[in-house]
């Protein structure tokens, strides 16, 4: 155990250290590199500009000053917008409970509905309901999520009166069914995708579960083949699910950003286009490294808490 | 996205067997493709398509930027506009069918882009492995820990927003996957027989990664490929609604829907018709890939 944790975490710091890499070299693939802000102020001559690069040590070697742009990450000086000078760490967590609030949301409805129905496919494959939800899960796949949200927008807030057609509550009010109540859209729109992935997953994880040995020991046994589905199947198709999570979430991340456009969310999406449309670089890169490592971290966690669930990676 | 089917895309077993011709193996492939009633679906969808946006616009007797103020916001059938016209009075059919064309386009190229590079990189890691696999893998591994839209999108803030640029972003974020596929396929038949065959018989490194390894493992990634356009097409989409793709007035079907989001209550079938267009491109290409995946996989009883 100690030996596989270990190992995870030094992939994870190699990991790391390459998307910071990238990271960077987007950085300095912006129009002006980090000297755009400047660039745009007018009566800045190209003298001001080559002091201004000195100053920030612009004109030292890239390695170095990746290193040295690198270890500001690390102690939590992401710089500063363009916009309103404030700690760009400081305007992203500022933003996150919004996006959590909803990928959360979403990820609860994914997981509930979409395992239920990749067991309930699995258990009765080829049925009806099988087809139907193999046939729905791709073309759920296939709608574009912020399409699908102008339709939910324009059935359940235009035409019916159910559903607020944005933003995360109304202002003055605020109580906890507010919230809900404006919850539920986006919440949807996103879970859509969601739902199609989980169900797909849990399907093939349960069919995977289904055709062990185990399984036919079991029947033979002569346990209830709904013992043997639950307590048995169920329990073990259930570990690659752990993983899922953390390899699905930039799928939700992405999907967050293009929900929250659409129903004008306040969270981590709507900042990234707001700060893009604004050419607020350190923003919009402040944004890309915070997903990514966002990412990566979930990935970690999800893969540790697989190890202490299942026994034959603990061992090993 | 097409992520999620990433891992029903490993094909352990889809190395052709020693005993069967490529005829045969072709000719079973092609059953077994057009029993799947979803991917002859979707190859016919995909070929009304394709037609409709070469002739379509030679059907219709409006130009896609002709601009008629009186008819404004036509809703479908009226005044001989089957779909209806947009704010400006333009003929909504005629733009869907030139949008088309550009959103077809966009996906077919950076699928083939994609699919070029992600192979190119899977087979040399898959070939070397060692040192050289490993780093190219890790690097993969590090550029999908950012999600797909957040790169595209900073990307296309970049760049001048033409044709070209937009396929070349699309395909930068999209040939990760195919890489993965490729060297874990590569990986697996190096250590098969005839490899070993091929390199006592003198074949040079390059002749064996292209021409004998690539040759077995060209079912994975002409999966992976058409999965890739459907993804491609998506991804136009989104960046185009964001206002980072296609630039107005040339059409796309992504850009089509941000112009229509704010005449969402009054002229719905303005966001309808394209979204609709969108998901039936996307959802052809996604069933033929799955039909595909089923008819080359030598194993029958895949999920």
């Amino acid at each position: 155990m100690a030996h596989y944790l270990v190992n995870r975490i030094a992939q994870s710091v190699v990991l790391l250290l390459l998307v910071s890499a990238i990271g960077f070299v987007v950085l300095h693939l912006a129009p002006g590199g980090p000297l755009a802000q400047f660039a745009l102020i007018p009566g800045m001559s190209q003298a001001d500009i080559a002091r201004i690069a000195a100053q920030m040590g612009l004109d030292r070697p890239l390695p170095i000053q990746y290193w040295e742009w690198f270890s500001r990450l690390l102690t939590g000086d992401w710089g500063h917008s363009y916009r309103d000078s404030q700690p760009v760490l400081a305007i992203i967590t500022s933003h996150l409970p919004a996006t959590l609030e909803l990928m959360v949301s979403a990820l609860l409805i994914a997981v509930v509905l979409g395992m239920w129905v990749g067991v309930m496919g699995a258990v009765r494959r080829y049925s009806v309901f099988d087809t139907l939800a193999t046939v729905g899960a791709m073309i759920a796949l296939s709608i574009p999520t912020f399409w699908f949200g102008l339709i939910v927008i324009y059935i359940f807030s235009l035409k019916l009166p159910w559903l607020p057609a944005g933003s995360r509550y109304t202002p003055g009010n605020g109580s906890f069914l507010d919230y809900a109540h404006h919850l539920i859209g986006p919440a949807l729109v996103l879970a859509l995708v969601e739902v199609a992935i989980w169900s797909r997953y849990m399907r093939a994880s349960m069919l995977d579960a289904i055709s062990q040995d185990y399984i036919r020991t079991a029947r033979a046994k002569g346990l209830p083949s709904r013992v043997v589905l639950v307590q048995h199947a169920l329990r073990n198709a259930l570990l690659p699910m752990i993983t899922l999570a953390g390899l699905e979430l930039p799928t939700l991340l992405g999907g967050a950003l293009v929900t929250e456009t659409v129903f004008t969310w306040p969270g981590m999406g709507r900042l990234f286009l707001d700060s893009l449309s604004y050419r607020d670089y350190p923003v919009v890169m402040g944004l890309l490294m915070f997903s990514a490592v966002m990412v990566l971290f979930a990935n970690l966690l999800a893969d540790i808490c697989c190890a202490l669930a299942d026994p034959r990676i603990r061992l090993t | 996205m097409s992520e999620a089917l990433e891992s029903d895309l490993s094909f352990p077993d889809a190395v052709p067997l020693a005993a069967a011709s490529d005829d045969v193996q072709r000719n079973r492939a092609w059953v077994r493709f057009r029993r799947h009633r979803l991917a002859m679906f979707g190859t016919a969808a995909i070929l009304l398509l394709v037609l409709a946006t070469i002739i379509g616009p030679w059907l219709i007797p409006f130009d896609q930027l002709h601009i008629d103020i009186r008819n404004r916001f036509a809703p479908p059938l009226v005044a001989g506009h089957i779909f209806g016209t947009d704010q400006l009075g333009r003929d909504l059919a005629a733009r869907l069918f030139t949008a088309g064309r550009l959103s077809l386009t966009i996906g077919f190229s950076a699928m083939v882009i994609s699919a070029s590079f992600g192979t190119l990189i899977g087979v040399v890691a898959g070939y070397y492995g060692g040192l050289i696999g490993a780093a190219l893998m890790r690097f993969v591994d590090a550029i999908l820990c950012f999600p797909t839209i957040f790169l595209l999108l900073v990307l296309a803030a970049f760049i001048v927003p033409n044709v070209a640029m937009i396929t070349l972003i699309i395909a930068a974020t999209a040939w990760m996957e195919v890489a993965r596929i490729v060297a874990s396929q590569i990986a697996t038949l190096r250590e098969r027989d005839f490899t070993l065959a091929a390199e006592m018989l003198g074949a040079s490194g390059s002749y064996i990664m292209f021409n004998e390894l690539l040759r077995n493992a060209v079912g994975p990634i002409v999966v992976a490929a058409t999965l890739n356009v459907a993804r491609a097409i998506l991804l136009e989409a989104y960046v185009s609604f964001l206002g980072y793709g296609v630039q107005p007035p040339a059409a796309s079907w992504g850009n089509m829907l941000n112009d229509a989001q704010q005449y969402l209550g009054s002229a719905p079938w303005l966001a309808i018709f394209p979204g609709l267009a969108i998901t039936l491109a996307v959802a052809s290409f996604n069933f033929v890939g799955d039909g595909l995946r089923d008819a080359l996989d030598a194993r029958m009883d895949i999920g």
